[in-house]
């Protein structure tokens, strides 16, 4: 594997999630953690069902969907049974936690300690009706999409 | 691969600047780098950081991840940042403690 040498170097990046599912979730995490551990200033923006990831009750309920996901190669039916969704979520959080992932709560945190920024949609806020109370206490601001692009400019936007 | 000369000794480094021959690591070595990434002093929880990485690396063939040193390393995540603020502390530390770079993405 060789370095990277002409190409221009990432120094920041601005990763929006935008569903509050798991597997919607999970990867903008990982790749704001990521660029933290680069070196990278990273920002990281929750909008629409999103906002579940930084909620204080939903956090510990957010699920793999496994209706609507040809990926977990189920049939749709069956996986609209009552329970498959948590059998799922609870089978993919065991796998992630033997890869050491942390749990979203705690990886969250972690987030957080790196010194990413965490912001929500004010859209999105007003929508769902909450407001900062409901959010955990990494979450910096409520802040709009012009606030937003004046925090990513100047770096990569990536929309999960 | 080059060969620089750090703190008076030849080591053998990659091209991202990470050492291929742990064993040519020295503590002079150690404070010498730490100065070329901003780190005026290397304090105790460096030394700790440092030492961690090292033992991680010859027990395991790859050194730690940002997640497993703020787990098992005695320093946490928030202070890892502090003490290597430049370019991501387990690279930074690797590069420090003398070791190929990390693997791992979390």
């Amino acid at each position: 594997m060789s370095a990277p040498t002409a190409a221009e170097k990432i120094d920041k990046v601005s990763i929006i999630i935008s569903k509050g599912s798991l597997e919607g979730i999970y990867p903008g995490l990982i790749m704001a953690n990521g660029a933290r551990a680069e070196g990278m200033e990273a920002n990281l923006f929750f909008t629409f069902f999103g906002l579940d990831a930084i909620h204080v009750k939903r956090i510990e309920h957010i699920k793999v969907a496994t209706v609507g996901n040809p990926a977990m190669h189920i049939p749709t039916l069956v996986g609209a049974l009552p329970g498959m969704s948590a059998i799922a979520t609870h089978m993919m959080n065991k796998k992630m936690d033997e890869l050491d992932i942390p749990p979203l709560d705690e990886f969250i945190e972690m987030i957080g300690d790196t010194g990413a920024g965490m912001y929500a949609c004010k859209a999105s806020v007003d929508m769902f009706g909450m407001s900062k109370d409901d959010f955990v206490s990494q979450v910096h601001d409520i802040i709009t999409v012009g606030d937003f692009y004046e925090l990513a400019a100047g770096g990569q936007i990536i929309f999960t | 691969m080059t060969t620089a000369t750090i703190a008076g000794t030849a080591v053998e480094l990659n091209d991202e600047g990470f050492f291929v021959e742990p064993a040519q690591w020295t503590r002079d070595i150690a404070v010498e780098l730490a100065r070329q990434h901003g780190i005026d002093t290397l304090t105790d929880q460096h030394w700790t950081v440092l030492e961690f990485m090292r033992k991680e690396y010859f027990e395991k063939g790859t050194g730690p991840t940002v997640r497993i040193l703020g787990k098992s390393s005695g320093v946490s995540v928030k202070d890892l940042y502090q003490l290597f603020p430049e370019g991501g502390p387990a690279k930074t530390a690797a590069r420090i403690a003398g070791i190929p770079k990390p693997k791992g993405c979390i």
